[in-house]
């Protein structure tokens, strides 16, 4: 789906990089632990979550993801936000829980990686 | 070998915001002299990771990325107070981290793993109350 779809499946609003809503995404990850999505993200390109510090930008920046969608009403910070920028990483912030986003995205077809853990 | 490229960062132990700094850089200047996005990303990881531990156990550090022909060295250094039981810090989820480091999704045990995970090799050496010193080769 493009990210423009995720944008309108979780009425989301667009914090920044808004140009870049026609990229098309294949698979995401939803965790409030960035520890794990260093270890087991692979080729997601979408993060959900409901941490917000700059870390979060960074970790999704090392994992190649190309945007972050910020839960519960979180907003980022400007920290974030230009680093954000830095790296054309889009923004949004739903009012939806994590389980509900991840679900609507999942049903849509937007998928995880399909791995567990052993 | 001849090393081709090499790169040195401090790592400021201030700021929790600014970790991650020095692995940013490093893939962007990795993506510059052509190394693979999958080879990238493995010695993105196992930096950052390193860079987060030396931020938040060891009040900062150097690191240094030699690029070889076939291969990527890194190396982490700090002057932090050490790790007593090496085997016990590699086992996934023992963390003696703070709890205020977990409140900002890290500290979940996961940091040397990960690094071990992502690198070809891996050796880590630490002295109490001297530092540490952990050396990652990535295979190109």
């Amino acid at each position: 789906m493009k990210i423009s779809d995720i944008q309108t499946l979780l009425d989301a609003e667009v914090i920044c990089n808004e140009d870049k809503l026609g990229r098309h995404v294949y698979s995401a990850c939803g965790s409030d632990m960035m520890s794990d999505v260093l270890a087991y993200v692979k080729d997601q390109a979408v993060l959900l979550t409901g941490l917000v510090n700059s870390q979060v930008v960074r970790t999704a920046e090392m994992m190649d993801m190309v945007c972050i969608v910020f839960v519960r009403s979180k907003k980022p910070t400007q920290e974030m936000i230009d680093l954000a920028n830095e790296s054309g990483m889009v923004i949004m912030t739903t009012k939806k829980r994590m389980y509900e986003a991840c679900g609507k995205l999942y049903k849509n077809g937007l998928v995880g990686n399909g791995e567990q853990n052993e | 070998m001849n090393e081709v490229v090499k790169f040195h960062f401090n790592v400021d132990g201030d700021s929790f915001t600014s970790a991650g700094q020095a692995s940013v850089q490093v893939k962007k200047n990795l993506r510059q002299i052509g190394i693979s996005p999958e080879t990238i990303r493995r010695v993105s990881i196992a930096m950052y990771e390193g860079e987060i531990n030396m931020v938040i156990h060891a009040g900062g550090g150097v690191a240094d990325i030699m690029v070889y022909e076939d291969h990527i060295d890194i190396i982490l250094e700090d002057n932090g107070p050490g790790i007593e039981n090496i085997d016990l810090a590699m086992q996934e989820g023992y963390s003696t981290a703070p709890d205020n480091i977990r409140s900002l999704g890290f500290g979940a045990g996961m940091g040397l793993p990960n690094m071990k995970r992502y690198t070809d090799s891996m050796e880590v050496t630490s002295e109490l109350g001297k530092g540490t010193k952990i050396v990652m080769k990535v295979n190109i």
